[in-house]
């Protein structure tokens, strides 16, 4: 879309705007930052790549909880690495956020104050270290079935953000299956570790495809946007399809006795989710609600003066560079210190 | 990656072996980057911004190759870092020393990563030391480069940067610079000139710390007297606990593969 209005005009727009937008939609093409597009549509963006983003930094903890503990040098090297690549995709997708016209630290003080949400899986804690491997395998599983139609959202910085993340997903979830799969085939201590993580993670890695459609909020309006490509449980329902063999691969059994093939609908059938526990959890009262959020409180409130450091820092390098004498007194340059920038000074991978 | 596991991989398999002082020195230089490598990892999830995750997750990463690789001229990789007591540890007592903030750990890492850059490099330079650890040398003065360099900046941008900074960053340098005195003793199997390396590294230390604004803390500079011993086996106080979390998971199921 290159003959749309300029984005600063953001009131509901004359019908034209609309129906260009529209249009654009319709035949697939990209929505991009500077484009036309209804405040709604940016407000849906917003608030579901900030959940996207805050999903990814939350999602550190558990995972990060076992690096110190991981069993074996190779182990702890792929874990260390993975949880690199989730610090990495929330900086991706902080930054499609940002191009929508909110800040990082706007979108990280929504989420300390619990006024965004994060994937509500994050709220379940990891008690073995066979749970690093149900995370990669069924959590990041179902992350990649629900991510894989977002490449083809239709906002453009969020879509190429989905490319790069579902690539690197898909390489966890391989490690996560590889991973249960040596415990299954290892001791019996072993094995018994990875059916007691798949027992506890199968359920609420069902509800991350959210409620069933007839209770979706968001639903209907974010499919017409394709934002949202497919339904809540049809995705669900692909990702159980899915799990099945594989389990049968790790030699491991899925905690559902109503769990069978349905040679009619050509899919599997499957029992009731306990849709009051996940919404209990996503009220704030999982096992692990407020541990998260405190941590990551914590680590934000505790590096303020690590990132006020790196921003006075470059306002006296500025100072220094414009000044004629190439002395100024650095804290008197009158150029507001820009918070987001200064720790990117510092080489990210 | 194949479904069995491959924590022994080839290269491993078919790595060189070292024997006597070459040994040892690959396990003292192993030791040191495993048990900083473990805990620039403990930052992971906890740092100050994002960046900063990702960043000390890298060089935890780069790290814990460079101790893989050394262990493997050695035995086997999980056999050395899960099943050795306190006091078969031969690292030096600095890369143990808890995160503290990060000026402490910024402090730490700018002392030992300056140091390990003119060590590597001066291993590359000289024929005399083992050739299996000259061949890391070649790839680890490159990582190592990008950990002096990520350190240097923060020196300077806490250093320089606010009042609370300032003082939290000497405060760091205050509290790793006991831990110092080791750096340059003397590794077997490495004939270099650690003396002259010690002096290079003075300097190149206090020009970071001149343009930080701080200076060198007082101690072993001086040559004054400075705690030390990891090379022998003594650690600090803090360090069993770190190997009790690190080495709880794999010791409590003896012989199996992970």
């Amino acid at each position: 879309m290159t003959t749309a209005p300029p984005a600063a005009d953001r009131s509901p727009g004359p019908s034209e705007w609309q129906s260009a937008f529209d249009a654009a939609v319709a035949a697939e093409e990209r929505i991009e930052p500077r484009d036309w597009m209804p405040d709604a549509y940016r407000a849906t963006l917003v608030r579901q790549i900030a959940q996207h983003a805050h999903s990814e930094i939350i999602g550190m903890q558990p995972e990060a909880n076992w690096i110190t503990r991981a069993p074996s040098l190779r182990r702890k090297a792929i874990l260390i690495a993975k949880v690199q690549d989730e610090a990495g995709h929330g900086l991706y997708l902080y930054s499609a956020a940002e191009t929508l016209g909110v800040s990082r630290d706007e979108l990280l003080d929504k989420l300390h104050a619990g006024t965004q949400r994060y994937s509500s899986i994050f709220n379940y804690p990891t008690l073995t270290w066979a749970d690093v491997g149900a995370i990669g395998w069924l959590v990041d599983g179902a992350a990649i079935t629900n991510q894989v139609p977002l490449c083809r959202c239709s906002y453009g910085p969020y879509a190429r953000a989905m490319v790069r993340i579902c690539k690197e997903e898909s390489f966890h979830q391989r490690q996560g299956y590889e991973l249960l799969l040596a415990l299954s085939r290892g001791t019996e201590a072993q094995r018994a570790m990875a059916q007691d993580a798949v027992d506890r993670w199968w359920w609420p890695s069902l509800m991350m495809f959210g409620p069933p459609d007839d209770r979706s909020a968001h639903s209907a309006q974010s499919m017409a946007w394709k934002i949202k490509r497919h339904s809540n449980d049809e995705l669900r329902q692909r990702f159980v399809d899915i799990c099945v063999p594989q389990a049968a691969s790790l030699g491991l059994t899925l905690p559902d006795p109503d769990l069978r093939w349905n040679e009619e609908r050509g899919r599997h059938d499957f029992g009731a989710i306990d849709w009051e526990e996940f919404s209990q959890v996503l009220k704030g009262n999982g096992p692990c609600n407020e541990q998260r959020i405190s941590q990551r409180r914590r680590a934000h409130e505790e590096g303020a003066w690590v990132r006020e450091a790196a921003s006075a820092h470059a306002a006296k390098r500025r100072a220094r560079e414009t000044a004629p004498t190439g002395r100024l007194p650095g804290s008197t340059t009158g150029r507001p210190a820009d918070r987001t920038a200064a720790p990117k000074g510092a080489p990210a991978s | 990656m194949t479904p069995a596991d491959t924590a022994r991989s080839t290269d491993a398999a078919t790595a060189p072996r070292l024997t006597g002082e070459g040994a040892a020195a690959a396990l003292m230089l192993g030791d040191d980057a495993l048990i900083l490598s473990h805990r620039l990892a403990e930052w992971t999830g906890h740092a100050p911004a994002l960046e900063e995750d990702v960043a000390l997750a890298n060089i935890s990463l780069d790290l814990l190759g460079q101790a893989r690789t050394l262990f493997s001229f050695v035995g086997d990789e999980d056999e050395l870092a899960y099943l050795r007591e306190e006091r078969a540890f031969r690292n030096i007592q600095l890369v143990e020393q808890p995160n503290g903030d990060f000026a402490q750990t910024i402090a730490r890492q700018l002392c030992f990563s300056l140091a390990q850059e003119l060590r590597w490099t001066a291993i590359l330079d000289s024929a005399d030391c083992p050739t299996p650890i000259r061949e890391l040398a070649a790839k680890a003065v490159k990582e190592t480069a990008y950990h002096r360099d990520h350190a240097t900046e923060w020196t300077l941008r806490l250093g320089d940067g606010t009042e609370e900074s300032h003082a939290r960053m000497r405060r760091g340098m205050a509290v790793m610079w006991r831990h110092t005195g080791e750096l340059f003793a003397p590794v077997p199997g490495l004939p270099l000139d650690d003396a002259a390396l010690r002096e290079q590294w003075l300097t190149a230390l206090r020009a970071v710390l001149a343009e930080a604004t701080l200076d060198l803390p007082e101690g072993p500079d001086a040559d004054a007297w400075a705690a030390g011993g990891g090379r022998e086996g003594v650690h600090t106080e803090p360090f069993g606990f770190l190997l009790a979390e690190m080495q709880h998971l794999h010791r409590s199921h003896p012989g199996a593969t992970w």
